[in-house]
């Protein structure tokens, strides 16, 4: 189980982070209780089984969303 | 495709000024020349114009089975356009993107105190390569254990050692103390202060997130972001709540066969200001805060703590300064800078807790050489110094020693045992000189501090200390308090807490943190007078930063702004619902455009209202 940091395009609606939070949720491997979304920060965190999905997989999902991912951090 | 719609969607802000351009046009055309086929032309292009961004968002919040506002709005613009009122789809579109855009500007408003506060953060750091030259690196790439370089006038970039070098560091941002710290070799140095003067190379013990600075950036991101009870309602509530606006809008249209006020029924649904009118409330209110020192942990502290009955108090730190200080000085006869200067002579060589006092009343002074020291057990020093005998201690020591207390000293001594002060008293070659009291003093301005708090609705302020009880009365008839307690050890505090809030007080528990953590627990709120440790940041729901005392009213005033705030939101965004409802049931002149102007204009009022906040100030 790794966790993830990913810092977004600044957020401008809350419901953008309802947006992307379904997205995060519906990958397979990705730990739905730990996603969160700051939308004060335009941040999102979560963690994931790194046997079943990979970070790209991961940026990739908020990229079908509409959200640009300006970087991330797994440890 | 994805490009596409990206392109699409950032210029939303430009395709609604050209939608309105041309709406304008439209009106001025049939208004003025009356060339219908013009404007008509006009309002399609710019209705179709608006919709595809908002189709966009619709569409993407689809695919992963989310039901939004824009795929209200693209209903009920298609719907427009089926029955073919080009007007009314164009208005609502241009409207429904205009209100977007100025929701964005006035929300990022409200982010600008948070930013003030990140924008602190160092982002770069030198890093030690392993070519053995440092280079500019993002901090992101800075991991534990690296070597860093931090040159003068830069941030210190983690919450590390330093290596080599020395340098005055200003650590306000974490400690508030604004006179800088000298670090040398060894030195603990701290994220986001800044080196005022010299060179220091670190090694990085904590980064990011994990450091002092991280935690409490974090901290106030995440109160902001937390979500109240009333807040996670309101989720749930428009998780149902937009779909059957739908399934009742298509009822509508079934047995009315009027498609005209089925998609009016969808523009009028749109639960915009009550889903935004709470959280802005909140996100404004904690930015408040951390602008004036004051941490809130979430928005649910927020509601308990506007609701407070009783306030508890520890005294050591929190009321007082925490250490002793000379209250009263009395000298008696001639010579007496003499004596001062003897008494200070003879402290300085001592450890005794209270010389330090001693020595910091009296200030520079000539010190004398003090010969022959002889520590008389629970009593005091004597000492040679230039020829004269000199007995620094209590009354025991100086009745010991045979010195003559006159009624005039014996008065003094009295007031100043009943104030509450431990006595030391001077005799120079069998003569009395100096006498001094000395206690914890209550902190500055605490005594105006605790009247605004009592102003502000707070029935009750309790003390509790491990001091003997007669001192703690005296503080507490001092600052005025309701109740005070003495003798008591850190699990009584506790347990007086729990009985308290047992009895369906909401109670709120002031401490420095360090011995208090069960009753900062405890209590309903928890408030830690803290300076930037970890304990007092993770233990409690408030961290007053910078111990400041001063910055307690604020809070309390805050949290009842916020509250009434949030208060105030719901029953805007509440009350524009209801009315459009009537109004649609009831009344001729509603229709689309009339609904989402009222609508949009709604979310503009909730936010606007909830950026008062920013501004708040505590009146004096």
């Amino acid at each position: 189980m790794k966790s993830a940091v990913i810092q977004l395009e600044t957020l401008i609606c809350p419901s953008c982070s309802q947006k992307i939070e379904a997205a995060l949720k519906q990958l397979d491997g990705v730990e739905k209780e730990s996603v969160s979304i700051s939308f004060s920060s335009s941040r999102a965190r979560l963690d994931f089984d790194e046997e079943k999905v990979d970070i790209k997989a991961i940026e990739d999902a908020i990229d079908r969303v509409g959200f640009d991912v300006i970087k991330s951090k797994v440890k | 495709m994805r490009k596409l719609q990206r392109a699409i969607l950032r210029s939303k802000n430009k395709i609604a000024l050209i939608s309105g351009i041309l709406i304008l046009a439209g009106f001025l055309v049939k208004w003025t020349a009356s060339f219908d086929p013009f404007t008509r032309w006009a309002l399609i292009a710019a209705s179709v114009m608006g919709l595809i961004p908002i189709a966009i968002q619709a569409y993407q919040a689809l695919r992963v089975k989310v039901v939004s506002i824009d795929l209200l709005v693209t209903m009920a613009v298609t719907g427009a356009f089926a029955i073919r009122n080009f007007e009314e789809s164009a208005i609502v579109t241009f409207l429904f993107l205009f209100g977007g855009y100025l929701e964005q500007r006035t929300l990022n408003k409200t982010r600008s105190a948070i930013k003030a506060l990140t924008e602190m953060a160092p982002e770069t750091a030198w890093k030690l390569m392993e070519s053995g030259e440092f280079e500019e690196v993002d901090i992101f790439d800075v991991d534990r254990g690296d070597v860093l370089l931090v040159k003068t006038g830069a941030k210190v970039p983690v919450d590390g050692t330093v290596l080599s070098g020395a340098g005055g560091v200003n650590e306000a941002s974490i400690t508030g103390e604004s006179m800088p710290a000298a670090k040398e070799k060894d030195s603990m140095v701290y994220a986001g202060t800044l080196l005022d003067n010299g060179t220091l190379q670190i090694r990085a013990d904590r980064v990011g997130e994990d450091t002092t600075f991280g935690k409490i950036i974090e901290l106030v991101e995440e109160a902001q972001d937390s979500k109240s009870g009333a807040e996670r309602f309101i989720d749930r509530f428009s998780k149902y709540y937009t779909p059957a606006i739908m399934v009742i809008a298509l009822l509508v249209w079934l047995f009315t066969r009027n498609l005209e006020l089925a998609i009016t029924i969808l523009v009028l649904g749109c639960p915009g200001a009550l889903v935004i009118g709470v959280p802005v409330s909140n996100v404004a209110g904690i930015g408040n805060g951390a602008s004036h020192g004051v941490l809130l942990k979430g928005s649910e502290v927020i509601s308990d703590f506007s609701r407070l009955d009783r306030m508890i108090f520890d005294k050591t730190g929190t009321l007082t300064v925490g250490k002793p200080s000379v209250s009263e000085r009395i000298v008696y006869g001639d010579r007496t800078d003499q004596a001062l200067a003897f008494l200070a002579s003879v402290e300085r060589e001592s450890d005794h807790p209270l010389a330090t006092a001693i020595l910091e009343n009296i200030g520079d002074t000539i010190y004398s050489n003090v010969t022959e020291t002889d520590v008389i057990k629970g009593g005091g020093i004597v000492a040679s110094l230039e020829g004269h005998r000199v007995a620094v201690g209590n009354v025991a020591l100086m009745e010991r020693e045979g010195v003559n207390l006159s009624d005039r000293v014996r008065a003094d001594l009295d007031r100043l045992e009943a104030g509450g002060n431990s006595l030391v008293l001077t005799a120079v070659d069998g003569g009395i000189k100096v006498v001094m009291g000395i206690r914890d003093q209550s902190r500055p301005g605490v005594r105006e501090d605790l009247e605004r708090i009592r102003k502000l609705g707070v029935k009750n302020l309790v003390m509790l200390s491990g001091d003997n009880q007669g001192t703690v009365e005296i503080i507490g008839r001092e600052l005025g308090l309701t109740e005070v307690r003495g003798n008591l050890l850190p699990e009584d505090k506790a347990a007086y807490v729990r009985e308290r809030a047992g009895q369906g007080e909401t109670v709120a528990f002031v401490g420095d943190g360090i011995n208090d953590s069960p009753s900062l627990a405890l209590a309903q709120i928890g408030i830690a007078m803290g300076s930037g440790t970890e304990v007092a940041i993770e233990t409690s729901n408030v961290v007053l930063m910078n111990s400041d005392f001063s910055r307690l009213p604020h809070a309390l005033g805050l949290v009842k702004a916020i509250t009434r705030n949030m208060i105030q939101n719901i029953v805007i965004a509440l009350g524009v619902v209801i009315a459009l409802l009537v109004s649609v049931l009831f009344g001729e002149w509603m229709n689309m455009s009339i609904g989402m102007l009222v609508h949009e204009g709604s979310i503009l009022v909730v936010i606007l209202n909830g950026m008062r906040l920013l501004g708040y100030k505590l009146k004096k």
